[in-house]
């Protein structure tokens, strides 16, 4: 069934009220019936929830075969928790058909492709796959298609009983001896544990993995011990070096400054640009740079940014204490500078997954956002962008809070260059749609801006402004004239991922991909 | 033109294109592989024949390894090879000949 950004969707997804994406805001005011967990008495006072080793915390949940075991990744590409648990799981407890929920995984997990390979791990839930093991996904060798969701749109799965997970694993950069955890205080710090918190409240059994026991209580404590089974002790949880990059810096590349002074052109042009607005921007060249030139217009004005969220990193932790912009509130941090500012800065503060990005409660941070800056690795000319899939169709990306802050903004603008080498950025169908084209406002490229023609009040904004734009076609048009137009990527039939929208409809899929032939 | 000896030209950066060319007398064998295989590599192969082509090279065999290289680093790239190949790249290239 073709739905509303004309994806085929298999029928046979369409089963147990799945339905096709239909549009923005399609399930505004639908009710949902929350799961909730079955968990475990611990009347009798305990001294402490340590355990020997991961076995002996696997054994005390009750580890089985076909469980849902769940991660986060504040730990990023330094992450050690996730092949610590499933190497525990499978090759010391010999458990199999197992189920990996992952806030996100990235190139730090190549070893689990192994366990897809053989068959031990049968189901992959996540918002990034990268790596070896998107490709063996995408060589169709996990037993079930991969689901794909947005930041926002795990929680809401969460909440709606659609993941149930047996046993969330808390990457902890310190925790004491009951499961207080923080993201601070450690060898191995990743500041915001926001990612963790839903998990940790929906999920039958909860194990902490750290490896800085601190004092009890460990407080003010982002996952309580109230939701907490057991507590494991291991040498290190992460590689410090690939949890947080020393400060990001602001892009010198002058195509990456024009794109962003362009950026900030835009946002200064509307009617969102006042005292008290509300800012997210992504960690990308451009994206990052336009916080630079913003503030040149924030001073001319002679406004301040209500607040920001997102993904935190240290230009915007600069802002915060120059007094330019109120509060930051954030579910991750991005470098040292984030991870040793939140909750010690005043005014900055961390939240959940939910509270950031979910469709599904009663207003997130992202519905009041009137701002978000995003790159992309494709756009089509009808607006749709791909964030997921290479241009060759093996997964290697991650929708993250993209459709999420896309959708809840007034104003989403979507950074670019026109070109990547030899790929073009702006073409005519993206490979995956990961945020669909409605919740898409505008486009900067190095070779010009295009404003979605269903965001006609913007365009007059533009016009009033000076800033030339032109249609997204001819954006294009420039691309293929430099690069060639690029042949159709080839897939099998066999579907190996599925893509949700943050509503929980099916915003596209994913195919096994083939080897390419010269054959027509 | 001939093949005369092997050659190469150009580089394994990204947005290059590394082409290795040697003497052979089956005609035109062509290897390619590339980062953008997916979506262009029917218009590197293209590419390529066209300007053996136009430098009128019959036989040998040609080994490209692309990186994302646009058509014109493509053609260039091939050029320089087959010159390199019979010693005709120090001096005496038909600029705004077969080159173009």
């Amino acid at each position: 069934m073709r739905n509303a950004v004309g994806r085929d969707i298999p029928d046979e997804l369409l089963v147990n009220g799945k339905e096709v994406y239909q549009g923005k805001n399609y399930m505004d005011g639908k009710y949902i019936q929350k799961a909730s967990p079955r968990t475990r008495r611990y009347e009798k006072p305990q001294e402490s929830k340590i355990v020997d080793s991961l076995v002996d915390a696997l054994k005390a949940c009750g580890a089985k075969d076909g469980m849902t075991f769940s991660f986060h990744h504040h730990l990023r590409n330094g992450d050690f928790v996730v092949n610590m648990v499933m190497k525990a799981a499978i090759e010391e407890l010999g458990l199999k058909d197992l189920i990996i929920a992952a806030t996100s995984l990235g190139d730090a997990h190549d070893p689990i492709a192994d366990y897809i390979e053989q068959g031990k791990v049968v189901g992959i839930q996540t918002s990034g796959i990268r790596g070896r093991m998107g490709e063996v996904v995408s060589n169709g060798k996990l037993k079930t298609p991969a689901i794909i969701r947005s930041h926002g749109g795990r929680p809401r799965a969460i909440e709606a009983g659609e993941v149930h997970i047996d046993i969330a694993f808390v990457a902890a950069p310190t925790s004491d001896c009951v499961g207080n955890c923080r993201g601070i205080g450690g060898k191995s710090n990743c500041g915001s544990l926001g990612y963790a918190m839903t998990d940790a409240k929906y999920a039958n059994h909860v194990v902490v993995v750290t490896d800085c026991l601190v004092d009890f209580p460990n407080m003010p404590a982002s996952v309580e011990a109230i939701d907490v089974d057991a507590v494991v002790v291991v040498d290190s949880i992460g590689n410090p070096k690939k949890i947080a990059s020393a400060a990001a810096r602001i892009s010198q590349n002058p195509r990456d400054l024009m794109m962003a002074e362009n950026v900030a052109k835009v946002i200064a042009s509307t009617p969102y640009f006042k005292e008290g607005f509300s800012f997210q921007t992504g960690v990308g060249g451009p994206s990052l740079a336009a916080n630079l030139f913003l503030e040149k217009y924030m001073d001319e004005r002679g406004i301040k940014m209500g607040w920001a969220i997102g993904g935190i990193c240290g230009p915007m932790v600069e802002m915060l204490k120059k007094g330019k912009v109120g509060k930051v509130i954030d579910v991750q941090d991005f470098d040292l500078d984030a991870v040793n500012s939140i909750n010690q800065t005043p005014g900055h503060y961390e939240m959940s997954a939910s509270q950031y990005a979910n469709p599904a409660n009663k207003g997130a941070f992202v519905n009041k956002l009137d701002f978000v800056v995003l790159a992309a690795l494709e756009i089509d000319t009808g607006f749709n962008v791909n964030v997921l899939t290479g241009s060759d169709g093996v997964l290697r990306g991650a929708p993250g809070g993209h459709p999420d802050t896309a959708a809840g903004s007034k104003c989403c603008i979507i950074v670019t260059p026109l070109v990547r080498g030899r790929m073009a950025t702006v073409c005519e169908h993206v490979v995956t749609v990961t945020t669909p084209g409605d919740c898409v406002d505008v486009l900067v490229t190095d070779y010009g801006i295009a404003v979605n023609p269903l965001r006609p009040d913007l365009i007059e904004c533009l016009d009033r402004a000076g800033i030339p734009h032109v249609s997204i076609e001819s954006l294009k048009e420039k691309a293929y004239s430099i690069v060639g137009r690029p042949d159709p990527v080839q897939f099998e039939d066999h579907v190996v991922a599925v893509l949700e929208a943050r509503d929980g409809t099916i915003l596209d899929v994913v195919r096994q991909i083939k080897p390419y032939t010269f054959e027509d | 033109m001939q093949i005369e000896k092997s050659a190469m030209a150009g580089t394994l950066e990204s947005s290059d294109a590394l082409v290795t060319v040697e003497p052979g007398n089956q005609g035109i064998e062509l290897e390619i592989s590339s980062s953008v295989m997916n979506q262009y590599g029917r218009q590197i192969r293209a590419t390529v024949l066209e300007t053996l082509e136009r430098l009128e090279v019959k036989s040998g065999h040609v080994t490209v390894v692309d990186k994302g290289a646009l058509d014109c680093t493509l053609k260039a790239r091939v050029e320089c090879a087959v010159f390199r190949s019979c010693d005709k790249s120090a001096a005496g290239i038909p600029w705004g000949g077969v080159i173009r």
